[in-house]
């Protein structure tokens, strides 16, 4: 019978539910408010009846009230005057005895969105924030934030923030989490104002309302308390161990949230204290327990685990088996167990982790069996010992025939090889068998990546290439730039025809040099390929920290900070796990506290999970990290024409990068082929190096010491090489002649490279410029500072000796550029106590300036992104032995500071010389930056 | 927090739409409509964004309940909210159709108006909805200002679970614990990987504010106290029968922070029935049951299945239920089958030999064998060989979890713990049991 409250046509309605709900009897009333709240709730427009049913609020019949109540909220924005009439009825509900009333009463006005209601609210709520009843004042609570939602100004004058406040204290454990949860979702949208003045105390009442309360109430709490930063490790474990007994609830969402709080406040616990292991071990079962929960808790717990698993592995290395696919999961459970699977495969279990993802791959889902297959690739270049089993179990899965498998296998078969050349090429024939069944971009492009790399043992290599050629013009630009790619590889000379201009350019400029020197252009086509980078799909290292501080929520479940699907102030807050501080030297460096946790941003964007293709290839970012151009000086917009163009002559481009006026980086170097590395080297920036830094000429030896030589000099870093660049004065009254050089041990090996060149013998008052190569093969030993070189000179007269230092800049070298993916791995691995962080101030370079100038010295932006005023560059050094070092720039552009963080798995007194030098590099004076020298422990 | 919420029948009409939040507008019930219910392929994700607008969704039967939001919400609260919301709508009006909720439409716009304030969810038990909620309406008006407070208190306070002044003539308690055991068991009979997922369900029919302790044989408990106990001996034969409980939840009556810190399980319980905790184990898992496959290929067109299954606890308990699925390729034209004991069928459409026991006592075995005839194919895909699966449901605990105790303290009224009537069961179901051939 109800069901025809659900009834559709409304015309005929209206006049009937009008008369009924202006009835004497009670039931009919009631029966007719019913059928009015029906009709909204499918949709229909009832507002006309709205001074009818206003009619009937004023009872004593609850039921009928809430129903009344009900439809007020729905329409009295639509209807501000005639809403007016309900006031003196709320007014009045607000002072009855019967505190459900009270609280009912106090909760819709809060929801009816009218000024003049609002106005009225004011005085009915603040009594209600004092009143007797628990549940009268936890209903009030909330609807402080309704107004502050409705008229932020009103709830300030009023000083209900105030009241709020007070309520955190209050005796009943849910009116602290509902104030906990009001004042939480005010401070959103206040950033600056500590609104919820969280300190020791505070927290502490916090906890003991965390005992007491609903689980809800638990969720606020906890939420909130995640926003708090401890002073000191101390205070962080013992808040650890006051969250850790919520591990144990019944409630997902409360044991999230406590992990929250505790992988946030793990990060102030130092390494070796035992608490630190213990509460690792604590964390484990209850993230395993979540995985038996119903699947839609599953697919967030999952996602979080994904997270929690990267920022700190060793949790969960053990519980492997735990996140193997049941046959009935939902695919949304499958696909978030499979990603998580690959990133805690090991040698220890994947012999177990095989076997399954062959399984997998037998599967009916077609997005769960591609990935199987990929992640049968993944543990192939994880994990070194398993490669060959991968290889054979993919190529028996390319005998199923079965077609997205076949092409899956072949996509993921390329990486194989380009993580071990020339180790499996026995499976070249089987994959040429299954040519002609490719027919998805990626896989084409991977079988001619295979075919043209591997072209001297595939006999119809040109067939095979030509036949991809055929469909040219149907093809997809991966696949397009890759043959384009590999039939110049192949040396086959006929330029493509093609409609995209940026293909059709590309094509011109191999194609130009090819004719013009084959050899430069066997480097860039056959440019050596970057490494495969083990991990997959990892999260660039801010967003990871950001996402932890978010963990339960929706940012954790769509992996992207709330900025990015929040619209309005909300959530633009960007949060940041907080550094280490021990309880020694709590708060006494303000600096320091503000460079760490008060700085906060995040990129807006996750790293591309594939590598493009072609990019890593050449070498080459396709996509440049910044999408604007920097405003180029007038003598260097002609190269960059030419590089747009790239119809005119390549050796134009030495040129261009000559009157540039960089002497050093590109003039300097006869050699094409560097000169075309840098040509090619679109990512930071402009492409043109502005030279490596070259500190000014220093005496090294004044005459007075050296009988009548003196010797000032400097170093230099061009065309690749290290050199020192020497003035001999001869300020003696004889000539000098028989000139020889030697360095001492230092730390990083540097030695000339070949003798000192000083052919003519020197005269008097007679000064030569003489510039000595060096190498890095010569003894080590570790010098104080580091860069210290020890020198002695000899002349036909004495042996002199003398000490000078060089700027670590010299021993960058000119591959330090990181893969991406490389980067965010290796960002990750290096422990966070490795990090130093510098804050640079005064400084006046854009980004864009700074990463070209960065370049000149061989400090390479791999990426770059910008959010909000902020841009961050990230940037990696390779030193001459081998050591990558990698940073992280922030740069604001109001004030001109800039704030770098440092990562690096040598010592610290390299990280230390490494911050000298950066401060030279900056442009900004070596003592200044030691000023403001901040480095953590 | 949450903006929104809205039931949807199969068809996508909306049954039930309550809005709480300003920026949530009436598109909204449409957008997840067209974009979720109406949507020809498969859900693929529980949380959708459309138009930077967050849906979450669980179905029950055919039933859609969606929750809306614009902002970053607690993603695991909104879901642990819609389950909670399903719990307390079967508890009012039993199972969730669609004429359930149009007929209770009234009774579920006042249950939302009460457990979800703003957005944020308030006290949502059951025991304490009931006292001022009921399917006739709000309770008559007429309340003394003692049960109004009564209600009051009981919804905000520490125990909101339980109301006071609950009276029975007789004390009774059931426990039952409810143990589901899992296995993937190699051909060879190499334990892959085994664990059992349990459950401790509480029916209480208590009076008063009555403080129960509940004890089992948790390896950690019954160490400690060997360790405290003069005696090493009694340390030691208790020590063998205790389990080692890789993790436990539990019911928010029961006092973490004592659990934490002493391992005891204290608590005021609901009335009724409710979950007071779940575990899961690893260790020294008896599997009740183990199978032995044979698979033999005859040829390419017959395939000889031989299934041992044998009974691996006391003789004098009995299993039931018991059923063994032995997959079949798709290229089965005809099966004959012997069984020693119970009924055994092909089922082409599902692609199995189902074999189904009524009961079989303890140590004990039992076989079928199977000629599968098959069709020639030009198929060269191997068959994959799924794993034979098994249900069945014992009267014992796999883990061998035991009850020590449970008991019951009622200070204020006059009855002890020996008064109390109580009742334990164990029951071990098969989970996801499964041999490979």
């Amino acid at each position: 019978e109800t069901n025809k409250l659900y009834c559709t046509s409304v015309k005929c309605c209206i006049f009937e539910l009008k008369a009924e709900l202006n009835s004497d009897k009670k039931e009919k009333k009631k029966e007719a408010v019913k059928k009015v709240i029906a009709s909204m709730t499918v949709g229909k427009d009832v507002s006309a009846l709205f001074p009818d049913v206003v009619n009937c609020m004023q009872t004593d019949n609850l039921e009928l009230k809430k129903l009344v109540y009900l439809y007020l909220m729905n329409y009295a924005k639509s209807q501000p005057d005639m809403a007016i009439m309900a006031v003196n009825t709320f007014v009045k509900d607000c002072e009855d005895p019967n505190p459900l009333i009270r609280a009912l009463a106090v909760r819709t006005m809060g929801c009816i969105r009218v000024d003049k209601i609002t106005e009225y609210l004011c005085e009915p709520l603040r009594k209600c924030l004092k009143d007797e009843d628990p549940y009268v004042r936890k209903t009030a609570a909330v609807c402080v934030a309704k107004l502050h939602d409705i008229n932020a100004q009103l709830v300030e004058d009023q000083g209900f923030l105030d009241t709020l406040k007070d309520l955190i204290s209050d005796s009943n454990p849910m009116v602290v989490a509902n104030a906990v949860a009001a004042l939480s979702e005010i401070s959103e949208s206040h950033p600056n104002c500590n609104l919820l003045d969280l300190n020791p105390q505070s927290i502490n009442k916090l906890l003991t309302a965390l005992n007491e309360c609903t689980e809800w109430g638990q969720i606020f709490i906890l939420d909130c308390l995640a926003n708090y930063t401890p002073r000191d490790d101390r205070e962080s474990q013992s808040i650890c161990e006051r969250v850790t007994p919520r591990l144990s609830h019944a409630n997902s969402a409360v044991v999230l949230s406590a992990v929250k709080v505790l992988m946030k406040f793990m990060e102030m616990l130092p390494k070796d204290l035992d608490y630190y292991g213990t509460l690792l071990k604590k964390l484990a079962p209850p993230l395993v327990t979540l995985l038996s929960a119903e699947p839609e808790l599953q697919y967030v717990a999952l996602r979080n685990i994904n997270l929690i698993v990267q920022k700190r592995p060793e949790i969960l290395k053990h519980e492997m088996k735990v996140f193997f696919v049941k046959y009935n999961d939902p695919i949304y459970v499958k696909l978030e167990k499979l990603d998580i699977m690959i990133r805690l495969a090991s040698q220890a279990n994947i012999a177990q982790v095989l076997a399954e993802l062959k399984e997998y791959a037998t599967e009916v889902d077609v997005d769960f069996v591609r990935k199987a297959v990929r992640a049968i690739g993944r543990c192939a270049i994880k994990v070194e010992q398993s490669a060959e089993r991968c290889v054979s179990t993919l190529l028996d899965l390319i005998q199923t025939k079965v077609n997205y498998v076949v092409q899956e296998a072949i996509v993921v078969i390329k990486d194989i090889f380009r993580k071990y050349p020339n180790k499996y090429e026995s499976v070249i024939a089987t994959l040429c068998e299954n040519l002609d069944s490719l027919d998805e971009p990626e896989a084409r492009a991977a079988m001619i990546w295979i075919v043209g790399e591997y072209a001297e043992r595939i006999d119809n290599a040109d067939e095979l290439l030509e036949s991809f050629l055929e469909g040219f013009h149907d093809e997809s630009t991966q696949v397009t730039t890759q043959q384009n790619t590999q039939v110049l590889h192949k040396h086959t000379q006929n330029t493509p025809d093609s409609d995209n201009p940026d293909l059709r350019d590309r094509g011109y400029i191999y194609w130009r040099l090819l004719s013009t020197d084959p050899v430069a252009a066997k480097e860039v086509v056959l440019a050596e390929k970057p490494l495969i980078s083990e991990e997959t799909d990892l999260i660039e290292p801010t967003l990871l920290e950001e996402l932890i501080c978010h963990i339960g929520s929706l940012a954790s479940v769509y992996h992207k900070p709330p900025n990015a699907f929040v619209e309005g102030s909300r959530g633009v807050q960007h949060k940041r796990l907080p550094a280490r501080t021990a309880s020694g030297e709590s708060a006494e460096s303000p600096d320091a506290g503000q460079s760490v946790g008060g700085v906060s941003d995040a990129p807006p964007a996750v790293i591309p999970s594939q590598g493009d293709l072609l990019g890593d290839l050449l070498n080459l970012d396709l996509a440049p990290p910044s999408a604007s151009v920097p405003v180029v000086p007038a003598s260097m917009q002609m190269g960059v024409d030419l590089l747009g163009g790239g119809l005119d002559s390549l050796i134009a481009v030495g040129l261009a990068g000559g009157t540039g006026g960089m002497p050093a980086g590109l003039g300097g170097t006869p050699a094409m082929g560097g000169g075309l590395g840098d040509l090619f080297d679109l990512g930071g920036g402009v492409g043109m190096a502005t030279g490596s830094y070259v500190p000014p000429k220093a005496v090294w030896l004044p005459a007075m010491k050296a009988k009548g030589l003196e010797i000032s000099g400097t170093f230099a870093r061009r065309g690749g090489g290290i050199h020192m660049d020497l003035s001999l004065t001869n300020n003696a009254m004889s000539i000098m002649t028989d000139f020889a050089i030697q360095f001492n041990r230092n730390s990083f090996g540097l030695a000339p490279a070949g003798p000192l060149q000083v052919l003519t013998p020197l005269a008097q008052n007679q000064t030569i410029d003489v510039s000595l190569p060096l190498n890095t093969n010569g003894p080590i030993m570790k010098m104080e500072p580091l860069n210290n070189l020890q020198v002695a000179v000899k002349n036909n007269i004495d042996v002199f000796y003398f000490s000078c230092q060089y700027p670590i800049s010299l021993l960058f070298v000119e591959d330090g550029k990181m893969d991406r993916q490389v980067f965010l791995a290796t960002w990750k691995d290096i422990p966070s106590e490795n990090e130093t962080q510098y804050q640079i101030k005064d400084f006046h370079l854009n980004s864009d300036a700074a990463s070209t100038k960065l370049q000149g010295s061989n400090v390479f932006t791999v990426a770059k992104r910008t959010v909000d005023a902020q841009d961050l560059l990230y940037q990696s050094i390779k030193l001459t032995n081998g050591i990558w070092a990698l940073a992280e720039l922030r740069i604001q552009s109001i004030t001109p500071n800039y704030m770098t963080r440092l990562r690096t798995r040598a010592s610290l007194s390299l990280s230390a010389s490494l911050w000298v030098q950066f401060a030279m590099l900056y442009d900004c004076g070596f003592l200044e930056g030691l000023d403001h020298f901040v480095v953590f422990p | 927090m949450i903006g929104g919420l809205f039931i949807y029948n199969h068809k996508g009409e909306v049954l039930i739409s309550r809005v709480y939040r300003d920026d949530i507008g009436r598109n909204a019930v449409d957008a997840f409509r067209v974009n979720v219910i109406h949507a020809r392929q498969q859900v693929r994700s529980p949380v959708t964004n459309i138009a930077r607008t967050s849906f979450f969704h669980v179905k029950r039967s055919n039933i859609w309940l969606a929750a809306v939001t614009k902002q970053n919400v607690n993603a695991a609260m909104v879901f642990e909210f819609l389950y909670k919301m399903c719990d307390v709508m079967t508890a009012y009006f039993g199972k969730i159709s669609e004429e359930n909720i149009k007929n209770n439409f009234v009774l579920i716009y006042e249950l939302l108006d009460e457990i979800l304030d703003f957005g944020y969810p308030q006290n949502s038990e059951t025991g304490a909805l009931k006292t001022f909620i009921t399917q006739q309406g709000i309770k008559s008006q007429p309340q003394t200002k003692e049960e109004q407070s009564q209600i009051t208190s009981q919804v905000t306070g520490q125990i909101g679970w339980r109301r006071e002044g609950i009276k029975y003539r007789r004390n009774e308690l059931f426990l039952d614990v409810l143990e589901s055991v899992n296995l993937l068991m190699s051909p060879q009979g190499q334990v892959l990987s085994a664990h059992v997922s349990g459950r401790v369900v509480m029916k209480s029919y208590l009076s008063g504010m009555p403080e129960c302790k509940f004890g089992m044989n948790d390896k950690i408990v019954i160490d400690k106290q060997g360790k405290a106990g003069a005696s090493d001996e009694a340390g030691k034969s208790s020590g063998k029968q205790s389990i080692a409980i890789d993790d436990c939840t539990f019911h928010q009556c029961v006092r973490l922070s004592k659990f934490d810190s002493e391992r005891s399980i204290s608590f005021i319980p609901p009335d009724g029935e409710y979950e007071l905790m779940r575990y899961r184990t690893t260790k020294d898992i008896i599997l009740p049951f183990r199978v032995i496959p044979l698979v033999r290929e005859v040829g390419r067109t017959k395939l000889e299945v031989k299934v041992v299954i044998k009974s691996n606890f006391k003789p004098s308990l009995l299993a039931q239920k018991i059923e063994v699925r032995i997959p079949t390729p798709l290229n089965t034209s005809g099966v004959q089958v012997i069984c020693m004991k119970g009924k055994a069928k092909y089922k082409a459409s599902e692609n199995a030999i189902v074999w189904k026991i009524k009961r079989m006592a303890g140590m004990k075995e039992s076989q079928i064998s199977a000629e599968i005839e098959l069709l020639p194919t030009n198929d060269k895909k191997k068959w994959a060989r799924p794993p034979i699966s098994m249900n069945f449901e014992v009267p014992f605990a796999p883990s061998g979890l035991k009850v020590r105790y449970l008991k019951v303290f009622e200070s204020k009224l006059n009855y002890s713990d020996h008064d109390v009537i109580k009742w334990v069961r164990y029951i071990g179901r098969s989970g996801i049991y499964e041999t490979r051939c």
